[in-house]
């Protein structure tokens, strides 16, 4: 059986969290930089601009693009033919988040209890989805998110019979209000069906996909297509400024539903969407 | 969109040339102050207690800057979201504090306050971090250090890059901005 060593997940973890901090990956780069050619706004222009240098000041400093640097939101797909040595999965991702948090001087944003508060120091713990699939190999996804795109997030427990314009209300609904708050232009992760929960995990998933990819099955990608141009109607603007630039994408994940449930969520990311992936 | 420096402290006459969606570059004193210092600030105001930080004149911002790097003067520090701190933005604009910043738009309540005391609302690019982090030139914890990230600092800014979101007038930069580029 093939065998990896906690030590060698932790030091990847702790990279990773840094560099996904520092450094912007190419699609979203890419996206600002043509929403920026673009963009009609003259506020929203200037936000765009100020949003590209910024990240080129992150990568070549080597410091965060944003203060918020999230709580290290970490997908994982394990093979299960692989053998962790040396240690347990879960504290090895914990060790590596507190590691790349304190070297990287990255915000410690958790709080050990919801209500009664106390930083746990370390931005541990890891929020893990972890799934257990053929193969000897460890796929992870590093996706530090920040606090003011996730208060934006929403689920609805919709009825059957409000249907695709169900969905397209919701959605247009929910960004407009939205504002300025979640660091518009966004990235939108919708997902459809599951169970509560699930559905709620879809819509987070939904956030890894590069942007500029579309869904496999056509009648979503047509539905992504949709939901953009609508979101982007709504002249919400980079920071809510106004302009033609609201969402640089829309991306959906769908699951098999209950015959008489209907969940639809929609989970945002900043502009600062960081994400970085590694397979071991 | 005008274009103007300013300079702290602020004065009225500053505020009432403002107009939603100028753009201002604001050189001088700042301070910080996030959720949890704007709570012990007004429960300090609420007892008739001296205030560790000056108010009349000032400006405040929202902002929970990473920890600073070695040579740095500061980490990231970027706006955080305002909205967190309506409940306790009028009672500060009462007791003489003339300028906000953060991201996202201000309530009622607030924007009524602004009014009455002849204050502005900035925004700076929230997420634009690294960017803003240079037109700060210096920083100082100055109350509440058990805080951390979200203690008050005194920071000093050099042309520090906003944009006016709310001005005195009731002027709006997200409603106004928004109207002209709404398809719908
Ligand atoms: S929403 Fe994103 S870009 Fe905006 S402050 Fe939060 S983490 Fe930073």
């Amino acid at each position: 059986m093939k065998e990896l060593e906690a030590a060698k997940i932790t030091e990847v973890v702790a990279l990773l969290c840094k560099e996904a901090n520092f450094e912007l990956e190419d699609d979203v780069q890419d996206a600002l930089e043509k929403a920026f050619e673009k963009e009609e706004s003259p506020a929203g222009k200037e936000v765009l601009r100020q949003i590209v240098e910024n990240s080129r000041i992150a990568r070549s400093e080597q410091i965060p693009m944003c203060q918020d640097t999230g709580l290290a939101v970490i997908f994982a797909e394990l093979g299960q033919d692989l053998h962790i040595t040396g240690g347990d999965f879960e504290t090895a991702i914990n060790e590596g988040v507190k590691n790349g948090y304190t070297d990287g001087y990255l915000r410690k944003s958790s709080l050990a209890d919801p209500i009664r508060g106390g930083n746990t120091g370390d931005n541990t713990p890891a929020v893990i989805h972890l799934t257990l699939v053929p193969g000897d190999r460890l796929k992870l996804w590093i996706v530090p998110k920040g606090g003011g795109s996730e208060n934006m997030s929403r689920i609805a427990m919709m009825k059957p019979a409000d249907g695709v314009e169900g969905i397209k209300k919701f959605v247009v609904d929910n960004i407009r209000a939205a504002s300025g708050n979640p660091c518009p232009p966004v990235i939108v992760g919708i997902g459809i069906g599951g169970t509560f929960e699930r559905c709620a995990q879809l819509a987070k998933k939904a956030l890894l996909r590069e942007i500029g990819s579309k869904h496999s099955d056509p009648f979503y990608a047509d539905l992504e297509e949709e939901l953009l141009g609508l979101v982007n109607d709504l002249g919400v603007g980079p920071m809510g400024f106004g302009g033609i630039t609201t969402a640089l994408a829309v991306h959906i994940e769908v699951a098999p539903r209950h015959i008489a449930s209907f969940p639809v969520s929609m989970n945002l990311n900043c502009h600062a969407a960081r994400h970085k992936y590694i397979e071991l | 969109m005008a274009e103007y420096s300013l300079k702290t402290p602020l004065k009225d006459e500053d505020i009432k040339k403002l107009k939603a969606g100028d753009k201002v570059s604001l050189t001088g004193t700042v301070y910080t102050a996030r959720d949890a210092a704007h709570a012990r600030l007004v429960a300090l105001l609420d007892d008739g207690k001296e205030l560790p930080i000056p108010l009349e004149g000032q400006v405040i911002y929202y902002v929970g800057p990473s920890p600073t790097p070695p040579g740095k003067a500061i980490g990231s520090a970027g706006p955080t979201t305002s909205y967190r701190m309506d409940p306790y933005a009028p009672a500060l604009l009462d007791n003489g504090l003339k300028g906000m910043i953060g991201k996202g738009a201000r309530n009622d309540a607030v924007v009524d306050s602004m009014k009455k005391n002849v204050a502005v609302y900035f925004a700076a690019t929230g997420g634009a971090a690294a960017l803003i982090s240079r037109s700060i030139t210096s920083a100082e914890v100055v109350a509440y250090e058990d805080l951390g990230a979200e203690a008050v600092r005194k920071l000093t800014v050099k042309d520090f890059p906003l944009i006016v979101a709310q001005d005195c007038q009731g002027g709006n930069v997200y409603e106004e901005g928004q109207k002209k580029y709404r398809k719908e």
